[in-house]
């Protein structure tokens, strides 16, 4: 096992504990979204979207906001806290691990979380008969994703901060923004150009729309490509900077 | 004998300000070394930079024979450490938080289990072992860390201001059970302030103060170089006294006023006590004690206060 692998499992033996607390949020979040957005609201929506049951067409992009909001979830507080008040980043770097093992075993656990959060949602969208194509669990992957996408930049902006009031700002500026303005809820094209090019730029929107093609069984052509290599980027650069602030802040 | 540590001209800059300005140390296996200085001489500066979290920015560093810039990992597996804020896993239990601490040196489960057994036996916390981190006491939590930073069987370990605020029987079992440490031959080092901590527990010790050592020894040596053997205290009733210091003069190596006492540094404290009664000065008050290491500290860093 390489060290990596024991900093993914001290975070396993610490979700065991709490893990309690968080499996109702994961399972009753997307039964009530799925409720209030794709029956409530879907109620008005006659005729669909795309050619799709409204219903049909919300859930993928629900699914992969689920896994960002996992992702943001994991890599906020925690990463702060981890740093500012419990220091276990700090016992952490006094045993025999590498800035990489530290880093990469949290962030393995991060993609667990959101594998499960995305999963348990996969799993509420069978129940209302909401999926329809075999390439459906491809879902998952594209949740894995665009999760690493947007909890890699993100722990590198906890690792960043010494108060909380700056996780404030991060959800007011980015994370509602992305989440209202990626294609989750309708379609961008009905956006002004101006927050097309926010839908553009986060990773949100090519989750949603890679998380679509799976759902519906749509061939995701070239723009799946290129959606793949844009969230690859926003992984790399992500990893690249948490690795540097996590390096700052451990090694000094 | 084999040096554990090895630092020759050792330095820490953070940018425009260096914390440790060129000092050489060396820890023989076995020993029990301490570094003392007030707060901000560049212990724990010093103390990150043996334990492989910090790079040096000058200077020669060997730990344990290796070179931390690039053995680091190497090194960390062989040492063991407490740091001066109990960083403890509080959503687990007593015993998980050895085991998972054990986990990162690559120690399989089942030895990691009997291993925390033992420690826990050992600064006798076997009784709490399945109850929560957050109720223990701070002396508890500090034992601890102090069997945690064990885990891994460690050749040395560093201990940063170990007994910093215990009450006075928790610092006493902590000291009790470092020194049964030191008897089965591990290598203890430690920053502290606490003079007692120090005479104690240390063989051997640095005073550093702003970054620099400035004396080197054995607390005994320590005392018989920068302090005289015994030390009269006294106490006059007057307003200052700043006024019986010259009709003091010529008694002991040395005196010190205090805003409510003076220090008479002598051999013999009762002669000096004597004469001063000699002198017709009546003080209110006379002591006459060993001196201890807590001169030679203030002697050597001063009694100005560092915050």
């Amino acid at each position: 096992m390489t060290p990596g692998a024991y900093v993914l499992e001290y975070h396993l033996v610490n979700y065991r504990r709490t893990w309690r607390a968080s499996a109702l949020s994961t399972l009753v979040m997307p039964l009530l979204t799925m409720l209030g957005f794709g029956v409530g609201v879907g109620a008005y929506v006659s005729g669909g979207v795309d050619g799709v049951p409204y219903l049909d067409w919300i859930v993928p992009g629900l699914i992969a906001s689920t896994a960002v909001q996992a992702a943001i979830g994991e890599a906020t507080w925690p990463v702060l806290s981890y740093f500012e008040w419990l220091k276990v980043y700090f016992a952490q770097a006094a045993a025999p691990l590498r800035v990489a093992d530290i880093l990469g075993g949290h962030l393995a656990f991060m993609l667990f979380r959101i594998l499960l959060s995305a999963t348990a949602f996969l799993g509420v969208a069978v129940l209302f008969g909401a999926v329809h194509s075999w390439w459906a669990p491809l879902t998952l992957i594209v949740a894995l994703l665009v999760g690493f996408a947007v909890s890699a930049p993100t722990v590198a902006y906890s690792a960043s901060i010494s108060s909380d009031s700056y996780l404030a700002i991060l959800m007011r500026f980015a994370i509602l923004p992305m989440s209202l303005f990626s294609g989750v809820f309708f379609p961008i094209e009905s956006l002004p150009l101006v927050l097309r090019w926010v839908a553009w730029a986060l990773p949100l929107w090519h989750g949603v729309d890679l998380s679509r093609d799976a759902m519906l069984g749509l061939a995701p052509g070239w723009l799946g490509l290129w959606h793949v290599l844009y969230l690859l980027a926003w992984c790399a650069l992500g990893w690249w900077l948490a690795h540097s602030r996590f390096r700052r802040r451990l090694v000094i | 004998m084999e040096s554990l540590i090895h630092a020759r001209g050792l330095v820490k800059r953070f940018g425009e300000f260096t914390a440790v300005d060129g000092i050489d140390v060396d820890v023989r296996r076995g020993e029990a070394f301490g570094f003392l200085g007030p707060n901000g001489a560049g212990k724990s500066s010093t103390m990150r930079m043996i334990g492989c979290v910090s790079p040096p920015s000058g200077g020669e560093l060997r730990i344990l024979g290796l070179d931390p810039r690039r053995d680091g990992p190497r090194i960390r597996s062989r040492l063991g450490v407490c740091p001066q804020l109990d960083n403890l896993d509080i959503e687990l239990n007593v015993r998980e938080n050895l085991t998972t601490y054990a986990r990162f040196f690559g120690i399989p489960r089942k030895v990691a289990r009997r291993r925390a057994d033992e420690l826990l036996d050992f600064v006798q916390l076997s009784e709490r072992a399945d109850s929560k981190v957050e109720p223990l006491s701070g002396g508890m939590k500090r034992r601890l860390t102090i069997a945690r930073a064990l885990v891994n069987e460690p050749e040395m370990v560093l201990l940063d201001e170990p007994t910093t605020g215990l009450d006075p029987q928790a610092r006493h079992l902590v000291w009790e059970r470092l020194f049964r440490l030191k008897q089965q031959g591990v290598t203890l080092v430690l920053t502290t302030h606490y003079m007692d901590e120090a005479e104690q527990l240390c063989d051997r010790l640095v005073v550093m103060d702003g970054g620099r050592i400035v004396a080197e020894g054995s607390p005994r040596a320590l005392i018989e170089q920068y302090s005289t053997r015994e030390v009269v205290e006294l106490r006059f009733a007057a307003e200052s006294q700043e006024a019986y210091a010259e009709k003091l003069a010529g008694l002991g190596d040395r005196l010190e006023v205090l805003p409510d006492r003076i220090l008479l540094y002598v051999d013999d404290g009762d002669e000096a006590a004597a004469e001063v009664q000699g002198r017709s000065l009546a003080p209110a008050s006379v002591l006459v004690r060993r001196s201890s290491l807590e001169d030679v500290f203030l002697h050597l860093t001063g009694r100005t206060l560092v915050d």
